[in-house]
């Protein structure tokens, strides 16, 4: 009987190699600089598409709104994806690689902008493509460009807050030292001293490289060449591993994410706490907060003054492959407006990127962490700026995670660090 | 044998052995059956060919793209160029844990790449198979056991069983994840203060209990579905006979049941090979409970190419462990029993 299926079998097997053939030029590497499409379509206009993870507290859906009573001819439609970082990434991957026309304005997170520059998806936003970035908060506007061109605009930004017991503690610490000595109080108190994030995941990545950039060094030189196997490297690193060993930072730490932490700090028991600045909504309204009156907030703390934060917060870029780039470009223009951004903060206490709204009475009355949050962002370091930055953050992530587990000396895990970001950046 | 066409009229010779369509019969029957059958296969064809675009082509296209090398960074433009061919160099650095070296060629993989992970992985998800289908056959055969009685509420007690099986893996996973937290019940109903998921172990343990909760009712119901096959009068004969109770479930049941078991083991170990979920929620992979899926999942991010030459390696592997399964332990998935498909032995 089997000769019978010949026909349709082969029908098949001819597509599925024909498929093939195709997949293999196109699938098997579609990563090309993106020179040509960087120029086309500049000046045309039309309906466009902003793509964007979940939109929790309904910031975006007004603005669109807003927009499109206004450009009735240029309308956007607003593309949700989930809320989960890492399928946001590999959504915005999926469809660039595709060269896919639907995309025209994405919301890039801080760390995914190298990346997507230099596979030559984003459009350079140079010449007739700028975007005004005067008034911006300097690390914003860093962590939004790649080799000088800037390739998203900065939309939103988050830093790192110390979030301390203001009934505990007379004056915040301004730094690591000062707030290790006052760990007697803590410890008076019956109470653990500091926590961050220190759970082996993307949050490790920013609470490692917060105390590697406070301490006076850095992940990656300016030629986004690995440098860790410096002595500022290591006493940032060693002041997480000697705080773990001491008992400052309590063991179950090492399972930390943002809101494990959050919780033990609301719950009265920590007396520092490295978060995010959600935490002060939640930590002075929620029902259970037993810190509710008691919550002080300061800069992280440095070697000899404010620590360096890790910059978090989005970016609004413009997709080569989009047909309506000067839309696009508008709209992008739009989002980083003064009224969108106070928008952006009192709905959905995102942190704006303008120094001067962090001075305006009117949010700072509403979101009483601004004037701290500033000066958060201003010292902030952006994560590594590095097209590699997957395989930059799992060796980040990987060893410090030893290191703090006493698994291996800080100085190792950092000359472990260096070694594997140096074979990512060797290119198989 | 997909390509048995139905019930066809012809009345097979009982000497047997002869090829249908070739026996001696009415012209007229002959070119019925011959319209029938591309009739069939035309019938047949968009499935097949809704087959090959979404599993023969993505496999092959991942192949195609494992033999290719990953994209890398032109230093002057500072944008990615296209990898080129890479011959089996993509193969030879997973087995071997090379990784690219700065100048050309590898070096063994320093700890916190990818590459340096792949042997620990295996031997992860290995080890997480072959505990979690011991625990779930052996739960799943009791549990099955007590089911096959009769019994008061018995349909009651099937429907809840199944209750973990239905939850989704994500959602369970985040279940345990706060149960195992350091301030979460499981510490304060043992008395303990144990780091579920920031230590080797405990974490290694994380996954496989709640694994086993999660997946337990599925081996019980394939293994009730074999249970109830059994004939109560063999039972009965084997009473009247004298045999003990044990002597009935190692004489009786587990022979009897052994094909289902066989299929409901295979079924398990095939999903376990392919564990992402529950360590990816629960532990992020650290402390050694990266999976190899876990291992594909990251690598898709740090490079397309290098991420389908691992994906093949797992496929491959997998494809072994169902193959040794099928040939050498005798799980009849394949083949039906009876005279239709009287397969190898």
């Amino acid at each position: 009987m089997k000769t019978r299926f010949l026909l349709p079998a082969a029908t098949a097997g001819i597509l599925a190699l024909s498929l093939t053939a195709c997949g293999g030029g196109g699938g098997g590497g579609g990563t090309t600089g993106g020179g040509s499409d960087a120029g086309a379509n500049l000046d045309s206009r039309g309906p466009i598409t902003y793509v964007q993870g979940k939109d929790n507290s309904n910031v975006v859906r007004p603005l669109i709104e807003k927009w499109n009573a206004a450009h009735p001819d240029e309308k956007v439609t607003f593309k949700e994806q989930t809320d989960q970082a890492d399928q946001q990434h590999d959504d915005l991957v999926q469809n660039f690689q595709a060269k896919n026309a639907d995309y025209d304005v994405a919301s890039v997170d801080v760390v995914w902008t190298a990346e997507f520059a230099a596979k030559g998806w984003l459009q350079p936003l140079k010449d007739n493509m700028a975007v005004d970035t005067k008034g911006m908060l300097e690390p914003t506007v860093e962590a939004g460009s790649y080799k000088g061109t800037l390739y998203a605009a900065p939309v939103s930004s988050d830093g790192g807050i110390l979030y301390y017991r203001k009934d505990l503690v007379p004056e915040a610490p301004k730094t690591w030292d000062e707030m290790m000595g006052m760990c007697s109080i803590a410890k008076q108190n019956n109470i653990a001293c500091y926590a961050g994030q220190f759970k082996q995941y993307e949050g490790l990545t920013v609470n490692a490289s917060e105390a590697i950039n406070s301490a006076g060094g850095s992940v990656l030189n300016s030629d986004g060449k690995p440098n860790l196997n410096t002595p500022e490297a290591e006493e940032g690193l060693n002041n997480l591993v000697e705080a773990f060993k001491n008992g400052n930072i309590p063991a179950e730490a090492i399972t930390y994410q943002e809101e494990e932490s959050r919780r033990a700090f609301q719950e009265g028991k920590l007396l520092f706490l490295r978060n995010w600045p959600y935490v002060y909504n939640l930590a002075t309204t929620e029902g259970s907060s037993q810190v509710k009156d008691k919550l002080g907030m300061a800069a992280l703390p440095g070697k000899s003054g404010p620590g360096a934060s890790s910059l978090g917060g989005h970016s609004a870029a413009i997709s080569v492959y989009s047909d309506h780039k000067a839309t696009a470009l508008d709209f992008v223009k739009f989002l980083v407006e003064e009224e969108q951004q106070k928008f952006f903060a009192t709905q959905g206490s995102l942190a704006p990127v303008f120094g001067a709204l962090y001075e305006d009475q009117e949010l700072v009355a509403k979101l009483p962490y601004l004037p701290v949050l500033k000066t958060s962002i201003e010292n902030a370091v952006p994560r590594p700026v590095t097209p590699f930055y997957p395989a930059v953050t799992q060796a980040i992530q990987e060893n410090a995670y030893a290191a703090l587990k006493g698994e291996k000396p800080a100085k190792d895990a950092l000359s472990d660090m260096q070694k594997s970001i140096e074979t990512a950046g060797a290119g198989s | 044998m997909a390509t048995e066409l139905g019930p066809t009229p012809v009345k097979q010779p009982a000497s047997g052995g002869t090829d249908l369509h070739h026996a001696p019969k009415g012209v007229g029957e002959d070119n019925r059956i011959l319209s029938q059958g591309k009739w069939a296969s035309w019938l047949l064809a968009p499935t097949i060919i809704a087959l090959g675009i979404v599993i023969v082509y993505p496999i092959i296209s991942a192949i195609v793209m494992s033999f290719q090398k990953d994209a890398g960074l032109d230093p002057v433009t500072g944008l990615f160029t296209e990898g080129g061919p890479a011959g089996i160099q993509n193969y030879v650095n997973w087995l071997g844990q090379q990784c690219a070296a700065q100048g050309g060629g590898t070096v063994a993989c320093p700890p916190g790449t990818l590459g340096g992970q792949f042997w620990t992985a295996t031997g992860t998800t290995f080890l997480f198979t072959v505990v979690t289908v011991a625990f779930e056959t052996v739960l799943g055969f009791w549990m099955a056991m007590i089911m096959a009685r009769t019994f008061k509420g018995r349909g009651l007690v099937r429907a809840a069983v199944l209750v973990p099986w239905a939850i989704p893996t994500a959602v369970t996973a985040q279940l345990w994840l706060f149960m195992f937290d350091f301030n979460g019940i499981i510490n304060k109903l043992f008395n303990v203060s144990i780091l579920w998921t920031g230590s080797e172990w405990p974490a290694k343990w994380a996954v496989i209990i709640a694994d086993t909760w999660k997946t337990t009712p599925f081996m019980a119901l394939l293994i009730l579905a074999g249970l109830q096959m059994i004939p109560a009068e063999v039972y009965e004969a084997a009473k009247v006979d004298g045999a003990t109770a044990w002597q009935r479930f190692r004489l009786i049941t587990l022979p009897l049941v052994k094909p289902a078991l066989m299929v409901a083991i295979l079924f398990r170990t095939l999903d376990a090979l392919r564990m992402f979920d529950l360590p990816y929620i629960l532990t992020g992979g650290a402390n050694n409970t990266t999976t190899l899926s876990i291992l594909v999942i990251n690598q898709i991010r740090q490079g397309f190419n290098s991420a389908a030459a691992l994906s093949t390696i797992t496929f491959i592997i997998i494809f072994l462990v169902a193959f040794i399964f099928v040939r050498f332990l005798g799980a009849n998935v394949v083949e039906q029993s009876g005279a239709s498909g009287k397969g190898k032995k």
